[in-house]
């Protein structure tokens, strides 16, 4: 039997990156929404809803990352220094925001700075992330297998969109995640904020959807080519429904459904994404296979990632469950 | 300006690895010490183990997120400014990465959080199974990036083709001939490094006559541990040694200053290399002492630096003075720790203030000491980035030398904040010291909502009082 090793692989980095969009998008939309909580109170009770969880939400990034030169080192090698600046800026606003859950609780007189650097640096890492994701849609220059573009090649007004996108969409993940994790105060506003940023979530997957397909002949080919658009066309649908459903939940004063339908609003979205660009890793000229791993070592990792990817999200389900429920206000795990 | 875009990416890098590491090397040996003291507190029942466990999970946690965030940072580096090197041993020493990340990262991190916040919420043998979990972690997170790293000093287990790195054996490649001596090598500085930083703490209590019982054990854990750590860690560095002489001879012959093969090598105490001459000046030496110690032989040879080109040296000077920082500190560290432990023999231990006062300050030796051996065998590998395979000039990314200098001062910028910060509230930390009651085994039925430790030990105690 003959196994797509690189097909597998991508999968699974498409995994880990679904996950970390996931789980780290709403613990920084925590951060993009702090400066719009009025007390320390309140900041105190949205920082402890996420606490337990923040570290480990952060490793499927490592594993994304990690996963990206086991598995397909040469498009690790161009991608990397490709978004050289966007990565390293995303890396310094999630040091800053990293070490801002610790500090924070023993710093007393610089607790502004390190409520400055939750805000900033989750909003940094945001921009950057989404920055990247536009920038690899829109393309990278190769040549010789290596990268062979300039420092500022990713600036454009497409990426600067999409890194806004990004900040959109996880503070919706925030904020719904609030509406499902706290009362009160907090909970209000987040559900109020939650309306605005299922509108602007929604402004930019427009943006995006219409743009793409204008600026590349292949993702259009991809969308609009039959028998493609049978198949395809209940996408957008979907996720006007799933957005239309997300803000009636809002309304009608439901806690958890909101949270789940801003991850479906991700998925979606992501959906899309791997539909215009798939089987590219570097659009547009190499796919998963021209910059795959040698098969002994894709297989390699392959044989441990097949047991330890179900026991590490068993492990993570029993720590969300332990940490389950409502966190009152003025209770704090520190 | 013209800026070398090697020696940027390398100062980068440097500076990246070498903050990173002072974490690891603490975390691994305190979640140690943090299960050590649990278990004791499980198994005796008396408070001041729990207080102890308490104490330092807190400066654990601060410690940990700076490990945390500095260590993504590496995972990301290999690509953004060595994308030649991650092409060309990807596929041998990438599947090692991702092994640390699936067996060790996700469980340290999520049972960090249930060692953290879970005093009040999980039965004891779960809080301690955790503590062990984040313990266990730290150690398997080292075991596979130091496979890796051992790799690119002693490379095994592949051939080449076309100039890139395929696996043939992964046995040998995990367990290359370096590995044993540097994972235990950096294991046992972990937990050394560790224990005089608790010895640091305890002493430092006893000084200002507080919190007596946590700072006795403290001082008895500390000298006890570091006093079989510390001679054993001259033993397995002898050993690593003597494998380095075996796989780098040149290596060696840097940190000896060794430069003429045909004759005995003496140990130089102090010497200043001289890289252009190709000899040493101002050598204060013990002759023939490192032949003695690297060949068991007075009269053993080993080859010096002058049998292979300049360009195939390394920094001579930095791998030479660093290795003295090593070997002094390593001393120094045999000599406290055997000390302490006469004194506690005789009784003496708690009441000798100059032993204090002097172990209270030490708290730093371990993490100097740790720095100064990386720089020893990471400069020694130069000009090799994977030993024989690629060198370093080779391996970096295509990245404007600009990009490289303006994200090395904001490394620079954003770590000196990060690190100065997170040492003065560690610093506040220890000087608030192990306070608030021990925890009691919650009651039948586990409050389902998150409640604060500190609260309610803060309760219970206004409660009994």
């Amino acid at each position: 039997m003959e196994w797509d090793l690189p097909l597998i692989w991508a999968a699974v980095i498409g995994f880990a990156v679904v996950m970390y969009v996931i789980l780290d998008g709403f613990d920084l939309g925590i951060g993009i929404l702090f400066p719009f909580a009025r007390e320390e109170r309140e900041r105190d009770q949205m920082m402890n809803t996420v606490a337990p969880f923040w570290d480990g939400n952060e490793t499927w990034l490592v594993l994304g990352g990690g996963g990206l030169w086991v598995a397909f080192p040469q498009a690790y090698a161009i991608i990397m220094p490709a978004f050289y600046l966007p990565v390293i800026l995303m890396l310094l606003g999630l040091i800053f925001r990293g070490v801002a859950f610790e500090f924070r609780w023993v710093a007393v007189t610089s607790r502004g700075w390190w409520n400055l650097a939750f805000a900033a640096g989750s909003t940094l890492a945001a921009f950057c992330q989404g920055v990247i994701l536009g920038g690899l849609i829109e393309g990278i220059r190769v040549e010789n297998g290596a990268f062979a573009g300039g420092s500022f090649d990713w600036l454009t007004p497409f990426a600067v969109a999409c890194g806004l996108g990004v900040i959109a969409g996880y503070a919706l993940l925030g904020a719904t995640w609030l509406v499902m994790k706290t009362e009160g105060s907090v909970a209000a506003r987040g559900r109020a904020q939650a309306k605005w940023l299922i509108l602007a979530v929604l402004g930019f997957m427009a943006i995006v959807s219409l743009w793409t397909p204008l600026a590349s002949e292949r993702i259009a080919q991809r969308w609009f080519s039959t028998p493609n658009i049978l198949f395809l066309w209940p996408v957008p649908l979907v996720t006007a429904l799933t957005a239309f459903l997300a803000w009636r939940w809002l309304e009608a004063g439901r806690d958890i459904p909101p949270f789940l339908a801003a991850i479906a609003l991700f998925l979606l979205g992501y959906a899309g994404l791997v539909i215009s660009v798939f089987p590219y890793l570097v659009p547009p000229s190499l796919t998963i296979w021209d910059t795959a791993a040698a098969p002994e070592s894709q297989a390699f990792v392959l044989i441990g990632t097949i047991p330890l990817v179900p026991l590490i999200i068993g492990y993570i389900v029993f720590v969300y469950w332990l940490f389950r429920g409502k966190l009152r206000e003025g209770e704090g795990y520190h | 300006m013209d800026l070398d875009p090697v020696l940027l990416a390398r100062l980068q890098f440097a500076f990246t690895v070498s903050f990173h590491i002072i974490f690891p090397g603490f975390t691994i040996g305190l979640s140690a010490y943090i299960a050590t003291v649990l278990v004791l507190w499980r198994l005796t029942g008396r408070a001041h183990y729990n207080r102890l466990a308490r104490f330092w999970t807190k400066i654990f946690a601060v410690s940990f997120a700076m490990g945390v965030v500095s260590g993504i940072v590496l995972s990301y580096q290999f690509g953004t400014n060595w994308s030649r090197f991650s092409v060309v041993t990807g596929n041998v020493i990438g599947p090692a990465i991702a092994y640390e990340v699936l067996t060790a990262f996700f469980l340290e991190a999520t049972f960090l959080g249930v060692l953290l916040f879970g005093w009040n919420r999980v039965p004891p043998w779960l809080h301690v199974t955790a503590a062990v979990a984040v313990a266990v972690g730290t150690l398997i997170s080292a075991f596979w990036i130091l496979s890796a790293n051992s790799w690119m000093h002693t490379p095994a287990g592949h051939e080449m083709r076309d100039g890139i790195a395929y696996p043939v054996d992964w046995f040998a490649i995990i367990f290359n001939p370096s590995f044993p001596y540097r994972l235990a090598h950096m294991a046992n500085a972990a937990y050394l490094t560790t224990s005089f930083v608790v010895l640091a703490v305890g002493a430092r209590y006893l000084l200002a006559g507080r919190h007596h019982a946590e700072a006795r054990t403290m001082l008895r854990m500390g000298v006890g541990f570091a006093a079989i750590a510390a001679p054993l860690q001259l033993v397995i560095g002898d050993l690593h040694g003597l494998n380095t002489l075996a796989h780098q001879p040149i290596k060696v012959a840097a940190m000896e200053a060794h430069w003429d093969g045909s004759k005995p090598a003496d140990f130089h105490i102090f010497a200043w290399p001289d890289e252009e001459a190709g000899t040493n000046r101002f050598a204060i030496s013990v002759p023939r002492g490192a032949s003695l110690v690297l060949t068991h032989d007075p009269n053993g040879l080993f080859p010096g630096l002058a049998s292979v080109p300049p360009q195939e040296r390394p920094p001579v000077k930095t791998v030479f003075f660093a290795f003295r920082i090593m070997l002094a500190i390593g001393f120094a560290m045999i000599a406290a720790s055997l000390y302490g432990v006469w004194l506690w023999w005789r009784g003496r231990l708690f009441e000798t203030r100059w032993f204090l006062r002097l172990a209270a300050r030490g708290w730093w030796t371990g993490f100097v000491a740790i720095i100064a051996g990386w720089v020893v065998t990471e400069s020694g590998r130069q000009p090799w980035v994977a030993h024989g395979i690629l060198r370093t000039a080779d391996a970096i990314s295509p990245v404007a030398a600009a990009s490289v200098a303006t994200t090395l001062a904001l490394f620079v910028v954003g770590y000196g904040i990060v690190f100065a910060m997170g040492i003065y509230y560690i610093n506040r930390l220890i000087h608030r010291g192990p306070t608030g009651e021990a925890v009691e085994a919650p009651q039948r039925g586990t409050p389902t909502r998150p409640v604060s430790a500190a609260h309610d030990s803060g309760r219970e105690a206004i409660e009994r009082g």
